[in-house]
């Protein structure tokens, strides 16, 4: 299994909780809002990735796993 | 824009036109009289109408020019039941051939939506129509009412009048609406081939797509290909606005030259600046450039244009362009269903930027920040509204970039050029509402 960044840009209010939490893959864009081109998340950041998930106040970033 | 409806007889195959054949009076097509000129629509099983779409090689006519039958198939495969949504809502400004098509021949899309239902096993059909097109909506309850009276349909016609907003039409707004919802996007982890109008797996098609399925399937695949390139077969409908002499609806053999179209129309009006290809969410091309583009789907896409619901906009030499796509940029803004950061934010500071470079109040460089903001947002909308307006805006930028330097060190247009008649106004809505042609 691989694991993608998503953003569900309707639910996403520009918090930056994400990006905060895990800027090695995250970065905002000039409104606060995160920038996630659907890169695989590597196994050594995936525990950041899941805090930064679970961390954002409107569940609007995703982890989708697929198959490889 | 003028209203006018005319076909173009290709010197090449004198086959045209198909979709627009009998319209001479102003007024709908009647049940008779479409039976006479057409016959019944045939009763072909499902596997085999499928079948025959497929060969025809159709492309929807809604703008994204995906597959018929590709799409068709991922709605045949799923569970039951269905429904099939034809959708005229024709959200593009500068657009006018759905409506055309539904006020003066309804009852070819009416047969392109049960034939639709029959192949994805649906016992309804919704048409949707954006409110304010009263003569489209007349004219498709009129004909839906004419065949109730004779029960020739196994299928339940119902015609919807929906939101006229830029982005109401997309596919997920449309089903969003239909289901009382707002016309807005909605995000997708479920297409609507997936989970549709009251949660059905829904098909849904533009209108023109299912007027052309009313003809393949009384014809065939095989004389549907008799017009048209092996990539983009058959005809197209293509609505031509700005600065030619005869601007409306054209009927045209799909991957025709631009400037075939633009002699056919009276040619232009003026000289030529540039021609806006693909509607709002299209492409800006040089005028000299423009004319050799081949009007099809495909062939267009290969050469990095996009031909949208078939919108073509001459804009002539005296206009400003920058002016011009700031306008649209405003438009596209304002139309925003503001649900997505990246595209409310966005669209508007580069709206914002366009508009002040157009004034000649920007600093030199300020484009510098638009392309970024255009890269930016593209991709990052629920829907791909966001996406369609940086392509327009980058377009922009590339062609006129001597315009745009002009305008950065302060010597804008004066006086500004009056505008082209590109954005709709309150009166061609009025126009469009009372006379759809």
């Amino acid at each position: 299994m691989s694991v993608q960044l998503r953003v569900n840009p309707i639910a996403c209010e520009a918090h930056g909780m994400c990006a905060e939490l895990l800027p090695e893959l995250i970065e905002l864009d000039d409104w606060g809002y995160p920038i996630v081109d659907g890169e695989r998340v590597p196994p050594e950041l995936l525990e950041h990735a899941r805090r930064a998930a679970d961390a954002c106040p409107t569940l609007a970033l995703l982890l989708a796993q697929r198959p490889n | 824009m003028t209203e006018l409806s005319t076909t173009l007889a290709d010197p090449a195959t004198t086959k045209l036109p198909r979709l627009l054949a009998g319209l001479e009076g102003r007024r709908p097509v009647s049940l008779s009289e479409h039976h006479e000129r057409l016959g019944h629509a045939p009763r072909l099983d499902s596997a085999g109408l499928l079948a025959e779409i497929e060969r025809s090689g159709l492309r929807g006519r809604g703008g994204a020019g995906f597959p018929v039958a590709r799409k068709m198939q991922t709605i045949v495969a799923g569970p039951t039941p269905q429904a099939v949504v034809a959708n005229g809502s024709e959200g593009e400004p500068a657009s006018r051939k759905d409506r055309l098509l539904m006020s003066r021949a309804p009852h070819l899309v009416l047969d392109g939506a049960v034939l639709a239902a029959n192949v994805v096993g649906a016992e309804e059909a919704i048409v949707c129509v954006k409110r304010g097109a009263a003569r489209a909506v007349a004219a498709l309850l009129g004909a839906a009412q004419e065949r109730a009276d004779l029960a020739i349909d196994d299928v339940g016609l119902t015609v919807c009048e929906v939101s006229p907003q830029y982005v109401a039409g997309e596919e997920t707004a449309l089903v969003h609406q239909l289901n009382a919802g707002p016309p807005k996007p909605t995000f997708i982890p479920r297409r609507p081939f997936e989970s549709g109008v009251a949660g059905r797996p829904t098909l849904l098609q533009n209108v023109e797509t299912l007027a052309h399925l009313a003809l393949i399937a009384r014809f065939g695949a095989g004389w549907f290909r008799e017009l048209g390139t092996d990539d983009d077969p058959g005809s197209i409908l293509i609505t031509l606005s700005g600065a030619v002499a005869r601007p409306g609806v054209y009927e045209i053999s799909a991957g025709m030259r631009l400037g075939r179209l633009l002699e056919a129309a009276g040619g232009s009006t003026g000289p030529l600046q540039a021609m806006l290809v693909g509607g709002y969410a299209g492409r800006w091309f040089a005028a000299e450039e423009a004319v050799d583009l081949p009007l099809g789907h495909q062939a267009l896409g290969s050469l990095g244009g996009t031909l949208g619901p078939g919108v073509v906009t001459a804009l002539p030499r005296g206009a400003c362009a920058v002016g011009e796509t700031a306008a649209i940029a405003r438009y596209l803004a304002r139309e925003s269903s503001g649900q997505c950061g990246p595209c409310v934010h966005g669209l508007s500071a580069i709206a914002d930027a366009m508009s002040e470079i157009a004034c000649g109040h920007a600093a030199p460089g300020t484009h510098e920040w638009v392309t970024r903001w255009c890269e930016d947002v593209t991709g990052r909308g629920a829907c791909h509204h966001p996406d369609g307006a940086a392509r327009l805006v980058s377009s922009c930028l590339q062609l006129f970039a001597e315009d745009i330097d002009r305008h950065e060190s302060g010597r804008p247009c004066i006086p500004p050029p009056a505008l082209v008649d590109l954005l709709p106004t309150g009166a061609d809505e009025r126009a469009a509402a009372g006379n759809p042609a």
